[in-house]
């Protein structure tokens, strides 16, 4: 239904250029992530789309029109904030029936919508309580149900999920990304969590400095980082990246290797370290290994239940071919 | 140990505290008392005032001779008046300073802040004479003016800290959802700041109603409420003590049981929000 | 959030509001200044030219010009000591607990919101009065010669009369200091062992300086304009006659309104020089 294109979009605040002119394209349907450290400027993009912002310059197209100087309100996009932003003093049903009265429909109409939303969410018995009487997730699922009635071009998540505790925050995930299966909106979802952006999206962008550093699927980002940042930023543990003469073996500035792709053996392997921390999960076990040619230590995935004491003499040995090349400007080498 | 003597504290605070505030109350509790004698009882000693007979004449009295609710109307018109025209004037006013604040915003709040400080007394003639030349000497809508003038810049201050409490996301949200301005500041800031906007009206109804320059030397017969209408007892015939009291008993009373509600909100509206 | 679509409707939302408290503001007060510079009565031959500072002049040498300072500084600096005082001893009071904290308050805030006419008047006849009234009924209770209150001691007469009125704006606006005060930080002075007396000097009241400050400011300049209590006890007679009332009898009462402009001039650049201050802690508050 929406087709979203930012052309040499950039942002100033005051003298301080917060995002430099830049290009992205998100396809109808589509599910975006927005992913980088705190104050890369996620939050100020996806309110420069939700037209909360002016553009400093650059044009905002949507289904092929200009939208940058439209009003929020005329964007036809839905958003869900941070802090959820409900209507304190209205209920459950008055909250997510609010937009479709500021459209103007009849109030049978807009009975029939609430219902149906509440129902998709589980929010049937809440309806006539205030946000205030309602839990973090309730309340999230209503700032959801608020988005989804009046069928926008678009939604726009900023960090929805922070507030939540861990474990509603997995729940959470998943029914967010049933509901982009089911209505096929595009949906741009800003995160600092790169798991969320791992599992959720069709296509991640990754930012620093307000600048795009790569965009691709979720498997072309873990598999081939167009730079250190990505690299770092991308897979979980961090990627290790080694510098200096075990990296000038390799012909590079720095190579990366992901803890998965690292075999740990007692006996024989390309780097001599010893074991420092080891994290048990259960399902693996991460080690933190000493070398001498590094400072920081290199995490080591292996099989659960693994148990290596601390202090002792292992063997590292990379695979080849998950082996990632930078050079000294930390751009990939193919 | 600490519990008895916080006990003993507790009864001497007590009594303290009751004897003071009964002398500073004792003047309303007075004119009280006095309202519901006759003339004559009410000039006697103060043990005859209190066991003199009870009555209710001198508040029929007060509206027969002197039409008491002609002044209380204007009063309340007066009141209610200009504290409508000033929220109407200061929402927006509000509005614009709490969350599009510019580079001018704190030099426009301080500047309506000392126009309220400007002495009355100063611009008595010009705003006389422009009065006259309006025609709105004696007239309840001149007074409707100048009261919300006068005011303005209280109502605008204390619905400025009110509004700066409310998260601006909501208000975005709004917009997200497709209202315009008129809609979000009528469905979504107006309820949420409702508490504050009704302490502001408050405040301002007691400051309108109590106010006494130009309710005094703006109006003649036609539009003075109660506090000129009170002024007139300066120079009285005869007796006028309990019709007096009866009089004041009525033009204090909607303003006590007001005060008593807005004790809170009263402390931050008149330091301009600098003691919370 | 400003695009600049809400920029500009701020613009035009402020307006209003900007626009008329300028014109009231500069309206009057440049008729004011140019009535000031002229010989101007009304009744007595309308508009006689430009006199220059003559007005100026003539209103600070009058007789009646120092005396009615002197009566504004007894009565505003009287007020400003009996209820800061006052204010401070009751609020630590009204902060214990006691019985019945709910009605004592209210009794205490009450006369703040008697209208000044009222005040004025019920404390003139029905207290003040040297036959009828309350305190000459006690006078001669105890047999003693009732005190002509408004005629022999007007000034200290109007003094109680507003202290009564302000008392309860100091009190209310101590109290909410004092109850912002950190219960801990005294707890803490207490096991330092401080005792009552050291509490109150180096806790309470430096914590109380800035809401002292803030009701001697307000206080001052609406004490400064106070006129319907002299209006309805004294009206200007026996000594009464403040720079406020001055003014007020030069410009309605004898029409001189070239003079009257003029001490309209000065009574606005003396409210303007307490205004400062105040102004100065408020836009501290406005910052942070
Ligand atoms: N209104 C503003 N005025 C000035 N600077 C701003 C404003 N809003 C954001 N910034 C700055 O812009 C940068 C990007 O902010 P933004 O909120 O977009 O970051 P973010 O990526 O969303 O961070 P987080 O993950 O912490 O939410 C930050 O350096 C921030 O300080
Ligand atoms: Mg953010």
């Amino acid at each position: 239904m929406s087709h979203i294109h930012l052309k040499d979009v950039s942002k100033k605040f005051g003298d301080t250029e917060v995002i430099p002119p830049l290009n992205l394209e998100i396809k109808d349907g589509e599910f975006v992530v927005f992913v980088g450290p705190s104050g890369c400027g996620k939050s100020t993009l996806l309110r420069l789309i939700a037209g909360l912002e002016d553009v400093s310059s650059g044009r905002i197209l949507i289904n092929g029109e200009d939208a940058t100087e439209v009003s929020p309100a005329k964007r036809k996009l839905a958003m869900v904030f941070q802090s959820y932003a409900l209507y304190p003093h209205m209920t459950v049903r008055k909250n997510i029936a609010f937009p479709l009265r500021m459209a103007g429909l009849s109030s049978t109409e807009q009975g029939k919508k609430v219902e149906d939303a509440a129902k998709v969410l589980n929010l049937s018995e809440y309806l006539d309580r205030k946000p205030g009487q309602l839990s973090g997730g309730q309340r999230q699922r209503v700032a959801i149900g608020r988005a989804i009635v009046r069928e926008p071009q678009a939604f726009l998540f900023d960090e929805p999920l922070s507030n939540l505790d861990a474990a509603l925050r997995v729940g959470m995930r998943v029914e967010i990304s049933e509901l982009h299966k089911r209505l096929a909106t595009t949906m741009i979802y800003v995160t600092h969590d790169q798991i969320e952006a791992m599992t959720m999206a069709d296509k991640i962008v990754v930012l620093q400095n307000g600048r795009i550093e790569q965009v691709g699927t979720p498997l072309d980002l873990y598999r081939s980082p167009l730079n250190v940042f990505v690299a770092g930023f991308i897979g979980s543990p961090k990627m290790n990246i080694i510098e200096g003469p075990q990296a000038s073996k390799y012909k590079s500035a720095s190579i990366g290797i992901r803890p998965e792709h690292i075999a740990i053996s007692d006996s024989t392997g390309t780097w001599k370290g010893t074991i420092g921390v080891s994290e048990q999960l259960g399902s693996d076990t991460f080690f933190h290994v000493k070398c001498e040619f590094q400072d920081q230590s290199i995490t080591v995935r292996a099989i659960g239940g693994l148990e290596l004491a601390y202090g002792q003499t292992v063997f590292l040995t990379p695979e080849k071919e998950h082996l990632h090349r930078f050079d000294k400007d930390g751009l990939r080498i193919k | 140990m600490a519990r008895a003597s916080s006990k003993r504290s507790k009864i001497i605070n007590s009594l303290i505290a009751w004897t003071l505030g009964l002398i500073i109350f004792f003047p309303i509790l007075w004119i009280i008392i006095l309202s519901f004698k006759t003339e004559g009882d009410a000039i006697r000693s103060p043990i005859a005032v209190v066991i003199s007979n009870w009555t209710f004449d001198n508040y029929f009295v007060v509206q027969d001779r002197s039409d008491y609710f002609k002044h209380f109307y204007n009063s309340v018109f007066i009141a209610l008046g200009s504290t409508f025209l000033g929220i109407l004037i200061a929402v927006p006013a509000s509005w614009s300073m709490a969350f599009v604040p510019s580079k001018r915003t704190r030099g426009i709040l301080l500047w309506m802040l000392s126009t309220k400080m400007l002495p009355a007394v100063g611009v008595l003639y010009p705003i006389y004479i422009l009065f006259i030349a309006l025609g709105i000497l004696d007239s309840r809508i001149g007074l409707v003016v100048v009261l919300m003038l006068m005011n303005l810049p209280i109502i605008v201050w204390m619905l400025y800290t009110y509004f700066r409490e409310i998260p601006e996301e909501i208000l975005e949200a709004s917009r997200m959802d497709g209202a315009g301005l008129r809609e979000e500041i009528l469905f979504v800031l107006a309820p949420m700041a409702l508490p504050g906007i009704a302490s502001t009206v408050l405040l301002n109804i007691i400051l309108a109603w109590n106010e006494a320059f130009w309710t005094l030397n703006l109006t003649a017969a036609k539009a003075a409420p109660l506090t000129a209408f009170i002024a007139s007892y300066s120079s009285p015939e005869g007796l006028f003590y309990a019709k007096l009291s009866a009089a004041s008993v009525m033009a204090i009373a909607p303003i006590l049981i007001m005060g008593w509600f807005s004790q809170k909100q009263l402390v931050r509206g008149l330091t301009f929000g600098a003691v919370k | 959030m400003s695009t600049q679509q809400s920029r500009s409707a701020a613009k035009v939302m402020l307006a209003p509001a900007v626009v008329l408290l300028m014109a009231w503001m500069l309206v009057p007060l440049s008729m004011t200044l140019y009535f000031s510079f002229k010989k101007y009565l009304p009744l007595r031959g309308g508009d006689l030219g430009w006199v220059g500072f003559d007005n100026y002049t003539r209103f600070v040498s009058s007789s009646s010009f120092w005396p009615a300072i002197g009566t504004t500084l007894l009565i505003v600096g009287g007020v400003l000591f009996i209820t800061v005082t006052l204010g401070i001893l009751f609020s630590l009071l009204l902060n214990q607990p006691f019985w019945g904290q709910g009605i004592v308050r209210i009794m205490f805030i009450a006369p703040f919101f008697v209208m000044p006419t009222v005040s004025g008047l019920v404390w003139k006849n029905m207290f003040m009065d040297p036959v009828n009234g309350f305190f000459a009924h006690l006078s001669r209770a105890f047999g003693s010669e009732p005190i002509q209150w408004l005629s022999q001691e007007s000034i200290l007469s109007l003094t109680i009369i507003l202290s009564w009125q302000w008392l309860p704006f100091a009190t209310l606006i101590l109290l909410t200091a004092i109850q912002s005060l950190d219960s801990e930080q005294i707890e803490a002075a207490e096991m330092d062992g401080a005792r009552l007396l050291g509490r109150f000097w180096f806790i309470i009241i430096p914590h109380l300086a800035r809401a002292i400050t803030i009701v001697i400011l307000i206080q001052t300049i609406f004490l400064l304009a106070i006129f319907a209590e002299i209006f309805v006890t004294t009206a200007g007679a026996f000594g009464t006659k403040t720079l406020t009332y001055l003014i007020f009898q030069r410009v309605l009462e004898s029409q001189n309104v070239g003079l009257g402009s003029a001490g309209g001039v000065y009574a606005i650049i003396l409210a303007n020089i307490i205004a400062i201050f105040l102004m100065r802690i408020v836009g501290k508050n406005l910052s942070d």
